[in-house]
């Protein structure tokens, strides 16, 4: 239920964005959002609502640990 | 998007199980973790993920989605309601098909009366605009992540300056129940999966008492299957170091502070009360109940209506399985009597219960 899903600002309205996943497009307000956003940021959208943005940055960096870890022979 | 999928990425996934295996070689002593958020416990079933781990760590179920912790009650408060002539009822899907003593919303719509399956809170307000002459009650249940959001409609609506929009209100907060798990001899919990989105608005902090009080390891990880196998060796690590930290491993999303703007929006419409579990009881305060100063936007008081008695499912382990107490296959009704297609209990209902993630993906 409070599956959110990561998707793309299309367009960011006054109060509210137009995001897309998948080739889906929906509303979604910023009335919750304490970050800023603007048009390609990628953000977590929940029952309508932007709650995070996701930061490219730390996603990079999560998945550089992550490649740390990754050994050749495990790749079966 | 274009990094998701390299958090789906097998051969990640596969060292981090590796990783794992390498920090318990040796250990005889096993270790359990529990999961406490359905799209957790979705990911770890639709992935197999609990074929990649060594014998000593083991994965269990916690009380994940705020549709099966819903108790009976709330679902006869919700039929009694939308049985008034008046009445729309507006919700989230999953919450359509939990059978409540005697009957559901299910039922109910096909006996004439108005449900709407919405995709925002903000929808239902949208629906009591363009109908004034009804009664629009929306099913406000759901943890921290959807609390701040069924918030905002209010102050929506209050804005609009609505008088036919009302929320039946239960919602719950996660760290209470977790401290009750974590005080539970017989589950011996050594380390939580702390949900993801529901960490999004609150921060870390809130579980730093487990961590604490309980030294129980806790790591905020996304729902990726790289993400919870990371997210599991991160918690095998401090196992194994006899550490209990609060960690974030999906820092990509959560931030230290949390959300304070949609932690404000809980302040203010909402006040912390007492909320009844399924399977737990009731838990002190566990809940959010609307604050008195919205008080006319709540269903609960401004539109009384009897309710019947509430009876439980004769058979069913809800209870037990949301305490991680029994799995799915231990539910004699499970598979047989209890599908999908006819759930007995709620774990059944959402994608998002144990059974039926247990259910569609298989053990
Ligand atoms: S409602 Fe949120 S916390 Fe609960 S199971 Fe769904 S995603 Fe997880
Ligand atoms: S199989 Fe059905 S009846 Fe049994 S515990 Fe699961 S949801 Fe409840």
């Amino acid at each position: 239920m409070c599956l959110g899903v990561p998707m793309q600002v299309v367009s960011v309205g006054d109060g509210d964005i137009v995001a897309e996943i998948d080739g889906v497009r929906k509303e979604a307000s910023l009335m919750l959002l304490d970050e800023e956003v603007k048009e390609g940021d990628f953000v977590i959208v929940h029952a309508g609502f932007a709650i995070s943005r996701l930061d490219e940055e730390e996603a990079q960096e999560t998945l550089r640990l992550m490649r740390e870890v990754f050994k050749p022979e495990d790749m079966a | 998007m274009k990094y998701q999928d390299e958090f789906r990425d097998r051969h990640v996934v596969l060292g981090l199980a590796a990783r794992i295996r390498e920090h318990v070689a040796g250990r005889t002593e096993p270790m359990t973790f529990m999961e406490v958020c359905g799209t957790h416990t979705m990911s770890i079933y639709q992935y197999g993920l609990r074929t990649l781990l060594p014998p000593q760590v083991r994965l269990i179920s916690g009380p994940g989605c705020p549709v099966c912790v819903t108790p009976n009650e709330y679902l006869d408060r919700a039929v009694a309601l939308c049985r008034l002539p008046d009445v729309i009822v507006a919700t989230f899907g999953d919450m359509v098909r939990v059978p409540g003593s005697t009957s559901s919303l299910q039922e109910e719509r096909a006996r004439g009366a108005d449900i709407r399956i919405v995709y925002s809170p903000l929808d239902a307000v949208a629906i009591a605009a363009r109908n004034p002459e009804k009664r629009v009650v929306f099913l406000g249940v759901g943890f921290e992540t959807t609390a701040p959001a069924i918030g905002g409609s209010i102050l929506a609506a209050k804005k609009q300056g609505l008088a036919n929009y009302f929320v039946l209100a239960a919602h719950k907060t996660m760290p209470k129940p977790m401290g009750v798990l974590s005080a539970d001899p017989e589950l011996k919990i050594d380390g939580y999966i702390c949900p993801a989105h529901v960490s999004t608005i609150t921060g870390p902090e809130i579980y730093r008492f487990l961590a604490e009080e309980f030294h129980i390891p806790c790591v905020i990880t996304g729902f990726e299957p790289a993400d919870v196998m990371q997210g599991v060796e991160m918690l095998v690590r401090q196992v194994v170091a006899g550490e209990s930290r609060v960690e974030t491993q999906y820092s990509r999303v959560v931030r230290p502070e949390g959300n304070r703007k949609a932690q404000e929006v809980i302040r203010e419409v909402f006040t912390p009360c007492d909320a009844p579990w399924r399977g737990i009881g009731v838990i002190p305060g566990s809940g959010l109940r609307i604050a008195d100063a919205y008080a006319v936007f709540d269903a609960e008081k401004a539109i009384p209506v009897a309710v019947e008695e509430t009876r439980e499912h004769a058979g069913c382990l809800c209870g037990e399985i949301l305490k991680g107490k029994a799995a799915p296959t231990d539910c004699p009704l499970f598979g047989g009597a209890c599908t999908p297609e006819s759930p007995v209990g709620a774990c059944m209902v959402s994608s998002e219960g144990t059974c039926a993630a247990a259910y569609k993906y298989g053990q």
